[in-house]
């Protein structure tokens, strides 16, 4: 009981709980079922990105380039739907896109050895360039996407978008991989300790490229969802989005360090910050307010992180050259 | 951010056995002075206009406050720290410089609202990241959002433009003939970071630090005061140089300098600085950016679009990390 109350993510939960019903107080249609739908649904963009980034940043490493992913995925998207392109194909390219630009930063990670924050700084603007070359920098504006490549993400299953059930589906997969499954336990013990992760047979490289396609593979779904549901494809789309992202992991209590970090941690840091993002508008303060926030839930977040974490383990062996 | 697992990452050990002369041919500098030579007569040759003095005085602006920040930002690297909000930091001491002008201030205190600004952001970086041994590129990002959060908030959708007219010096001044008094800070700025790295003892103890944190502590450096100082001079420049910019631009939008923390974080790099930290010159630096002036303004001469040059500079920060490592690699197996 008393180690439910000092888990971060239960602490994180009454955070969120407190904000709504201080919200609710004022502005009751807040907290309406359809309302809260509404706010789960556009977070579900978010969600998808931060798992992604949260398996890149228990190996130790950072992936900077998702957004620019999910821009390039959901231009790509969107000149194959203008080229009548079915949709099942459409999807299948996304994610296939998304993992090959994954697979790029992993592999300049894995078997050249650069930090992952200069590959994916690098990437970043490299995806985006690719952007403006394919399009010459024009618009696809909502009259150029078919009906039903816009449909998708918003056709209502048992009471929820499509949208929403993607992400739930995806937190539960992920929920049961990175516990139940050995992929899933390699990627914290990389992130936990690399050498005693050599010793016990895991291959730190390969783990961390598998992060980077998984992530890019989330960010090309991401990428057509977005790119559907806001019906317009440009170069600078979710331009600096990058940060929330990142925002929702360390607000969900992921180390960046490597290895400390859950599932329910990055979804109610997710939903923190969609709570704001949808309230700001609602209590009537200026939405150029939420940049600033976000800023500071990162900085009160790491601090937080940090106090908690003091006493570590200490390494006795050193240096595996294995 | 790379597991310690990977090949070792070779250190700038002092060491004699070389010739000073064999070490000066074979080193990074060397390649780079190569790569400028390549890319300025390949630019003469493309673009007639490019020779001009009067040109290539204007290209100068492509990189000289840049190169200010990235300076400063080298050291922060080579004590294996990093700044991701220096762009933002531009953004806020450029509207503090607005806020200045509505209130009434003349050009000078305008100009020292801007530079405080920096230094002031600088500070909250250095209280969290030396303070409170929080991990810099986190701290960054979050300061990053929040210091440009806070100019979004100043300003929403609105600009501040009726700068004084004798703020444009700062920016638009030229100090004799075709050198401009930024392109005169930029020496300054070089030869003061050249000396504070190089020839004092302040400079060694940021290699040591970059090197082997705990050792260095241990030594009696006091790691946790060179780190704030580090993030002061970080802010310190970043505060000069919006104060250029807002003079060149004679504007200020909340978005001004967005996405710069790449350009000046890839022109470190490039300059031949270790991001895991320990190693690096100034002298690089200076050569980086003489490049990265070089191939954009040569870009803009042949009007290639922005984002395709930035397409470029992506490639080049990788590749000028990717190849020697491939190198290496092979050498080692040969």
């Amino acid at each position: 009981m008393t180690r439910l109350f000092k888990s971060r993510e239960a602490l994180l939960a009454l955070v969120i709980v407190l904000m709504t019903a201080l919200i609710a107080w004022r502005f009751p249609a807040f907290i309406a079922p359809a309302n809260l739908a509404s706010v789960f649904n556009d977070t579900a963009p978010l969600m998808i990105l931060a798992l992604g980034q949260m398996i890149v940043i228990l190996t130790k490493c950072i992936d900077l380039s998702v957004t620019a992913t999910l821009a390039l995925a959901g231009m790509a998207a969107a000149l194959m739907n203008g080229a009548g392109v079915p949709l099942p194909v459409i999807l299948l390219a996304v994610v296939v896109l998304g993992a090959v630009l994954g697979a790029v930063n992993g592999l300049l990670v894995w078997k050249v050895g650069i930090p992952s924050i200069v590959v994916t700084l690098g990437t970043m603007t490299i995806y985006r360039g690719v952007i403006f070359l394919l399009t010459d920098g024009k618009w696809v504006n909502a009259h150029e996407m078919t009906d039903g490549f816009k449909a998708l993400p918003r056709a209502v299953l048992v009471g929820l978008p499509v949208m929403s059930w993607i992400a739930v589906v995806l937190i539960a997969v992920f929920a049961v991989v990175l516990n139940r499954t050995s992929l899933g336990r390699a990627f914290f013990a990389v992130g936990g300790n690399p050498h005693a992760a050599v010793y016990a047979g895991i291959n730190v490289g390969r783990t961390q490229f598998a992060a980077f396609v998984i992530s890019g593979a989330l960010a090309g779904l991401a990428g057509y969802l977005w790119i559907a549901r806001y019906a317009v494809a440009y170069v600078d789309v979710a331009s600096g989005f990058e940060l929330n992202v990142i925002a929702a992991c360390v607000i969900g209590g992921i180390s960046i360090a490597g290895g400390v970090g859950s599932v329910s941690g990055v979804i109610l840091g997710a939903i923190f910050l969609g709570v704001i993002a949808n309230a700001l508008p609602v209590i009537g303060i200026s939405p150029f307010w939420q940049m600033a926030i976000s800023g500071s839930a990162i900085i009160i977040a790491v601090a937080f992180n940090a106090s908690q974490s003091r006493v570590k383990g200490r390494i006795i062996l050193k240096q595996a050259d294995a | 951010m790379t597991s310690p697992a990977s090949p070792s990452v070779t250190r700038n050990v002092p060491d004699r056995l070389q010739s000073s002369f064999t070490r000066g041919v074979r080193s990074w500098e060397m390649l780079l002075l190569v790569v400028l030579v390549l890319v300025f007569s390949a630019n003469s040759f493309a673009s007639p206009y490019f020779l001009n003095v009067w040109n290539l005085s204007d290209a100068t602006f492509n990189f000289t406050e840049k190169a200010m920040i990235a300076f400063a930002m080298a050291m922060l690297i080579i004590a294996g720290e990093i700044d991701l909000s220096v762009a933002s930091i531009i953004a806020l001491a450029s509207t503090a410089m607005g806020l200045a002008m509505t209130a009434g201030a003349d050009t000078p205190m305008i100009v020292a609202a801007g530079i405080a600004t920096g230094v002031a952001c600088g500070a909250v970086n250095g209280v969290f990241v030396a303070g409170f041994g929080l991990p810099s590129i986190v701290v960054t990002i979050g300061t990053m959002s929040l210091f440009r959060g806070i100019s979004f908030i100043i300003l929403g959708d609105q600009a501040y433009t009726n700068y004084p007219k004798s703020l444009a010096f700062f920016g638009q001044g030229y100090v004799y003939w075709v050198f401009s008094f930024e392109l005169l800070l930029f020496v300054l700025a070089a030869i003061a970071f050249y000396i504070l790295l190089h020839r004092t003892s302040f400079g060694r103890s940021v290699y040591a630090i970059g090197n082997n944190a705990t050792a260095a502590q241990f030594a009696g450096l006091r790691v946790v005061r060179i780190r704030f100082i580090l993030f002061l001079l970080t802010g310190l420049m970043s505060g000069i140089a919006a104060v250029c910019l807002t003079s060149r631009l004679g504007s200020t939008r909340p978005s001004i300098a967005t996405g710069m923390e790449l350009e000046i974080v890839t022109m470190v790099v490039l300059g031949g600085v270790n991001i895991l930290g320990g190693s690096g010159r100034i002298l690089g630096v200076v050569l980086a950016a003489l490049i990265m002036g070089c191939v954009t303004f040569g870009f803009g001469l042949l009007n290639v679009p922005g984002i395709v040059m930035s397409i470029f500079l992506g490639l080049l920060l990788i590749s000028v990390i990717a190849i020697p490592r491939l190198l290496a690699h092979k050498f080692k197996r040969a």
